[in-house]
């Protein structure tokens, strides 16, 4: 909202006049200010001119020669517009003025003509985007007089954000009364200049008023609890007074002409939509406030859009059609225009949710329904009505046409709500007394009743009916108007919460600082993703770019780790925990896993001038997976396993592993990303990636139970084994284990060797056992009998045989 | 050697060389200390073990054993020390100036790390860490929170939807009503967590992010309590000298309702100190007594204050990051600026 400081010092007379003082008393309220403009700040040296004459530059084709009145005398400026009319005013920058931009304006000689000065467009004054040509100026302006002043560029805009439960604040008149409320001032509504007083006359009804052949009528009082109607007949539409353009201009409304701007003075000032009709494109003498019909389906607006309505929308009609939609925009087979003699004025109470509705569904918003919405003051239409009467009269002449219709269907009862002090006391920590509650809500409309054992009855004026409904919202003015700030920050005692750190944080927590402490990063990525990622759709997206939401983190972890190499980020080492969405059954939330997922390339260790630089490699992956598994499943028996064609799309099938629980769930995948699936620089090396789902409540970890360290030695054997193709190390290890005996304490695998010496497919893997017993030395002659059982069962089991 | 006792005095004569190697501050000094003790020809401990033959048959073993302890733990000494006396030098074999053998460094988020800094001073004022769900129903994102669709205040977080009555949330305010219902006062609680809106990625926004809920409800809690609790976590997040502002404001499912600012005190490297302007951090207030009474308990007995910040702001005002698009391109070099 743009509010003018200079409007709001005259409803507030005696108000504290900096903006800057505004702005900080209406932060304090809960409307802070944004912005503080003055456009007018950097043309003080501007003054009106008016062009006697121009004629063409007698050397040059583009340029005009003006003979200007500068109040004082004519002087001679040459100027580039396309049209300069004789007799119009525009600004005029004198001899040694300075534009915006530290522009000085000096004498010159423009190809042989003198040239004392310079007609401004818009654009060269900070005013606008438009340079097409010089700022014609309309209104009752004097030459020589200083520019800012004569079109009201002397106001200081104050850009106020309101909330959305404050629709009164929509409104001069109620940012004054915040500001008022904080002062000691009083609201009157400005003087209008040259006014004639107005002693209006009311003709009432419920649902159908009529007067001398005009009539007023509501069929759908649902949606419109009342509407006013007045005919004013014989108006001259011009451009407004300099002082209501200045104004709207303070307001930041752009002046149209004298009735439409005096609907958006009112409009501004009291927060009350009103509308201005032609009288005479209306068909027939009269206005039917209902829904639209099936065959109305089309309404041409304004604006001159073609919006597409439905039986649900409601319209102000003449007796045949449409002529508006209801709250929101006039239509323009009714619009005011220069021709217009006789209007008919609506101010109108329309209902909240109507108006949301139908704006929602058109996809528009305006000054009006934006106002309609958020709840425009239900005591208030008489008053804007008659001072928007006032102000055409004022300013685009014509009369009053007979008493102003009043159709009121559901008229409006004020409430009355009760507001305890202990209530107070228990919400806000400190005790009010009866007379302070009373003197800080008192100026802003609240009337207080009765009193009665600490409960006071308070009634809520109109144009706060909307938000202040219960007790709490009572307390919340008085305290907001005490002032948040004077309340103490006095830390008390507290009971401890019922509520247990979530589990899910804490393994959260251990997975980043393994990670980290592996060398990863961490990453977050936003959970949207493209087709085929993910099979949960939002409905209605932003851009159709991503428009599912993701079922495993690697997709968009590869594509970081692209991004970074396009960038020459070569050791790209990311880790990610987020959230798996899943589709359930339809009208269900989709089931939500979390999720940890790894991406590693590059080179194993920094670079290091003793090594030669190392690439990661599977092996590197699947230990840190085995790692990362362990954490979080350690309690349970999972198991890695070759996946082969099964592998995740991302994941190459001959290298690539799953992890499977003892449930026979598989929880997560691992491997190399399969080449085709990423579009990387040439130098980069494999990428290698897994993602593990987590239990959603992870259980509280066995305790750990103490071994007590060995007090015997241990005894070691090594073991090269080959190993035909089609036994695998884990095979040969299980065998080992089965038959090792209870005193084998581990087993390691420390070398393989594939080649010369050994046969063709077969490869030599070296085993390295280590025996121990908790209760004895073990003897050389016991070892040597538990391998002899290891070799047997190997060579039995799986054709193993020791290499020699 | 009759009155003597040899392993004693090579106790001492052991205890005499470890201190000269101590005390050798060259390579050359620490090689005279070698010829003293050990040199073959004239070495103290060679002179001792030569005298062996003049011992007592009874006594040798005892005494050789002895000697060559003190003479394997004297030579150790001498390396060690003579490693140390290493030093880098022209002449050196090694150059200890060459870098070092590193291994990778990582680092969590920003994002994270400001989560969890102020997940650290909450938990030090009695708070726990709560979730709930991504995707919400319109019940707990909206309407449990007072906040009914047909007003305006519904189109503030205009809000992705997944059916019809299911959405991403667009706060992480649904997790209050979670919380309430599933547990009993008193509740202290923070939930950080990711929510969505229907926004297009500029330098201060993004469709997803991160934010902080933060709920307390009990018996006897005041507006009092919720002032005090949140300036003493903006003073421990932001530093003492920080002023903090509480201005009224609008939220559905809180009332009174306010907006904390702080206003902070930086000092530049040169050790003057200037004031910033002040900053929005959170949105907070007195839970509504209709959001209290939708979870269940009744609001003339219980009370409490919630709030919600962004951490993905907060950030970047700590940090001077001038894009919020930057968390989300996680390049690197950028990560790697805040593994500390």
């Amino acid at each position: 909202m743009n509010v003018s400081t200079q409007w709001l010092i005259d409803l507030v007379p005696g108000l504290a006049a900096k903006p800057e003082d505004m702005s900080e008393h209406l932060a304090l309220r809960g409307a802070p200010v944004e912005g503080i403009t003055s456009p007018g700040k950097d043309l003080g040296d501007i003054i009106i001119g008016r062009v006697v004459r121009a004629r063409k530059h007698p050397n040059a084709d583009r340029l005009r020669v003006c003979e200007v009145d500068n109040g004082s005398e004519v002087v001679q400026v040459v100027c580039g517009a396309p049209v300069v009319k004789d007799g119009a005013c525009y600004p005029l920058a004198p001899v040694g003025a300075i534009l915006p931009g530290d522009f000085k304006i000096k004498k010159s000689k423009i190809r042989g003509e003198v040239s004392q000065g310079m007609l401004c467009s818009a654009k060269e004054l900070g005013l606008g985007d438009d340079h097409s040509g010089i700022m014609e100026l309309v209104g009752d302006l004097t030459p020589g007089k200083s520019f800012v002043d004569s079109v009201g560029l002397s106001d200081t805009t104050l850009d106020v954000e309101v909330t959305a439960n404050r629709g009164d604040l929509l409104s001069h008149i109620g940012i004054a009364r915040e500001l008022a409320a904080a002062g000691e001032g009083r609201i009157e509504l400005p003087e209008i200049p040259a006014a004639h007083d107005l002693v209006p006359e009311y003709q009432t009804g419920a649902s159908e008023v009529e007067q001398s052949g005009f009539s007023v009528r509501i069929e759908d009082e649902s949606l419109c609890h009342r509407y006013l109607g007045a005919v004013i007949r014989g108006v001259k539409v011009a451009p407004s007074p300099a002082w209501l353009q200045a104004r709207l201009r303070g307001a930041g409304a752009r002046p149209v002409n004298n009735v439409v701007d005096a609907t958006n003075y009112v409009l501004l000032e009291l927060g009350q939509p009103l509308h201005a009709f032609d009288l005479s494109q209306l068909g027939g003498e009269s206005i039917v406030v209902r829904r639209a019909q099936r065959e109305e389906n089309q309404f041409v607006t304004l604006d001159g859009e073609t919006r597409v309505i439905d039986t649900d929308t409601l319209m102000i009609c003449d007796e045949e059609a449409p002529v508006a939609l209801a709250g929101v925009m006039g239509g323009n087979n009714s619009e005011v225009s220069d021709d217009t003699v006789d209007v008919l004025l609506e101010c109108a109470l329309f209902e909240r949710k109507g108006i949301r509705a139908t704006r929602r569904k058109l996809g528009m918003s305006t000054d009006a329904s934006y106002r309609y919405e958020r709840g425009v003051d239900p005591e208030g239409l008489r008053r804007a009505m008659e001072r928007c009467v006032q102000v055409i009269l004022t300013t685009a002449g014509g009369e009053l046409d007979g008493p102003i219709l009043d159709c009121n269907p559901v008229p409006f009862d004020s409430i009355v709500v009760e507001l305890r002090l202990s209530r107070i006391e228990k919400l806000l920590g400190i005790r009010f007394e009866a007379d302070y509650v009373e003197e800080l809500i008192g100026p802003l409309g609240f009337t207080v009743e009765s009193e009665m054992d600490e409960v006071l009855r308070i009634r809520v004026p109109g144009f706060r009916s909307y938000d202040v409904t219960r007790e709490v919202d009572l307390i919340e003015e008085v305290a907001r108007t005490h002032g948040f700030d004077k309340f103490p920050e006095t830390l008390g005692p507290q009971r401890a919460s019922s509520v247990s750190d979530h589990p899910l944080f804490q393994l959260e927590d251990r997975l980043r600082a393994a990670l980290v402490g592996h060398g990863l990063f961490e990453t977050q990525t936003p959970a949207f993703c493209r087709a085929g990622e993910g099979d949960v759709e939002v409905l209605n997206p932003l851009t159709t770019v991503e428009p599912f939401l993701r079922s495993s983190l690697m997709p968009a972890l590869l594509r970081r780790v692209e991004y970074n190499l396009a960038r020459g980020n070569r050791d790209v080492r990311l880790f990610e925990l987020g959230t798996s969405f899943r589709k359930r059954g339809s009208g269900e939330p989709p089931l939500e896993v979390p999720h940890v997922a790894v991406i590693l390339t590059g080179r194993r260790e920094p670079p290091h001038w003793s090594l030669a630089d190392e690439q990661f490699s599977m092996w590197d992956l699947k230990a840190l997976f085995a790692d990362i598994v362990d954490r979080v499943y350690g309690d349970d028996e999972v198991t890695i396993e070759l996946v082969g064609e099964a592998s995740p799309d991302l994941l190459d099938d001959r290298c690539c592993v799953s992890v499977c629980t003892s449930s026979g769930d598989v929880v997560g995948y691992g491997g190399r990303i399969a080449a085709e699936v990423y579009d990387v620089p040439v130098w980069a090396g494999d990428v290698w990636s897994f993602e593990l789902g987590l239990p959603p409540h992870p259980s509280k970890a066995t305790e750990v139970v103490a071994t007590p360290l060995p007090q015997f030695p241990a005894s070691e054997r090594d073991l090269a084994l080959l190993l035909p193709g089609t036994v695998t190390s884990a095979e040969t290890s299980e065998s080992i284990r089965r038959s090792a005996g209870p005193d084998l304490e581990s087993l390691e695998i420390f070398d393989l060797y594939i080649g010369d010496g050994i046969p063709a497919g077969v490869r030599s893997v070296a085993f390295r056992l280590r025996f121990r017993s908790a209760t004895k030395t073990l003897k050389d002659k016991q070892v040597d009998k538990n391998m002899r059982t290891v070799l047997k069962r190997l060579e039995e089991d799986l054709g193993v045989r020791v290499r020699d | 050697m009759s009155d003597s006792n040899p392993i004693a005095d090579l106790r001492a004569l052991e205890e005499e060389a470890m201190a000269e190697v101590r005390m050798a501050h060259d390579r050359e000094a620490l090689e005279k200390v070698r010829v003293t003790y050990l040199g073959r020809s004239d070495g103290r401990l060679s002179g001792i073990l030569r005298g062996l033959a003049d011992l007592p048959a009874e006594q040798r073993p005892e005494v050789g054993q002895c000697a060559n302890q003190v003479k394997a733990k004297v030579s150790e000494a001498l390396e060690l020390r003579q490693m140390a006396l290493s030093v880098p030098s022209g002449e050196s074999e090694v150059d200890l100036t060459m870098p070092g053998r590193s291994r990778w460094r990582g680092g969590l988020h920003p994002i994270t790390q400001a989560v969890d800094e102020i997940w650290h001073i909450f938990r030090d004022l009695g708070f726990a860490r709560a979730r709930g769900p991504e995707a919400d129903t319109v019940w707990y994102n909206f309407e449990a929170l007072n906040t009914p669709l047909d007003h305006p205040a519904a189109d503030e977080q205009d809000t992705l939807y997944l059916v019809d009555s299911v959405l991403l949330r667009s706060h992480t305010s649904p997790v209050q009503m979670r919380t309430m219902e599933a547990n009993e006062p008193p509740i202290r609680i923070i939930a950080p967590g990711w929510v969505y809106r229907r926004d297009t990625y500029d330098a201060t926004h993004t469709p997803a992010f991160m934010q902080i809920e933060g709920l307390v409800i009990d018996e006897g809690v005041t507006f009092i309590d919720f002032k005090a609790t949140l300036a003493e976590f903006a003073r421990r997040y932001w530093g003492p000298d920080t002023q903090i502002r509480f201005r009224p404001s609008y939220f559905p499912f809180t009332e009174p309702s306010a907006e904390v600012d702080v206003k902070r005190v930086i000092t530049r490297p040169d050790g003057t100190q200037y004031e910033t302007e002040w900053l929005e951090i959170m949105g907070s207030g007195m839970v509504d007594p209709n959001v209290i009474a939708n979870a269940g308990y009744d609001p003339e007995r219980y009370t409490g204050w919630a709030f919600g910040m962004g951490p993905g702001r907060i950030a970047m005002l700590k940090h001077g990051v001038q894009d919020l698009r930057t968390f989300f391109e996680n390049d690197v070099r950028f990560l790697a600026q805040f593994s500390r």
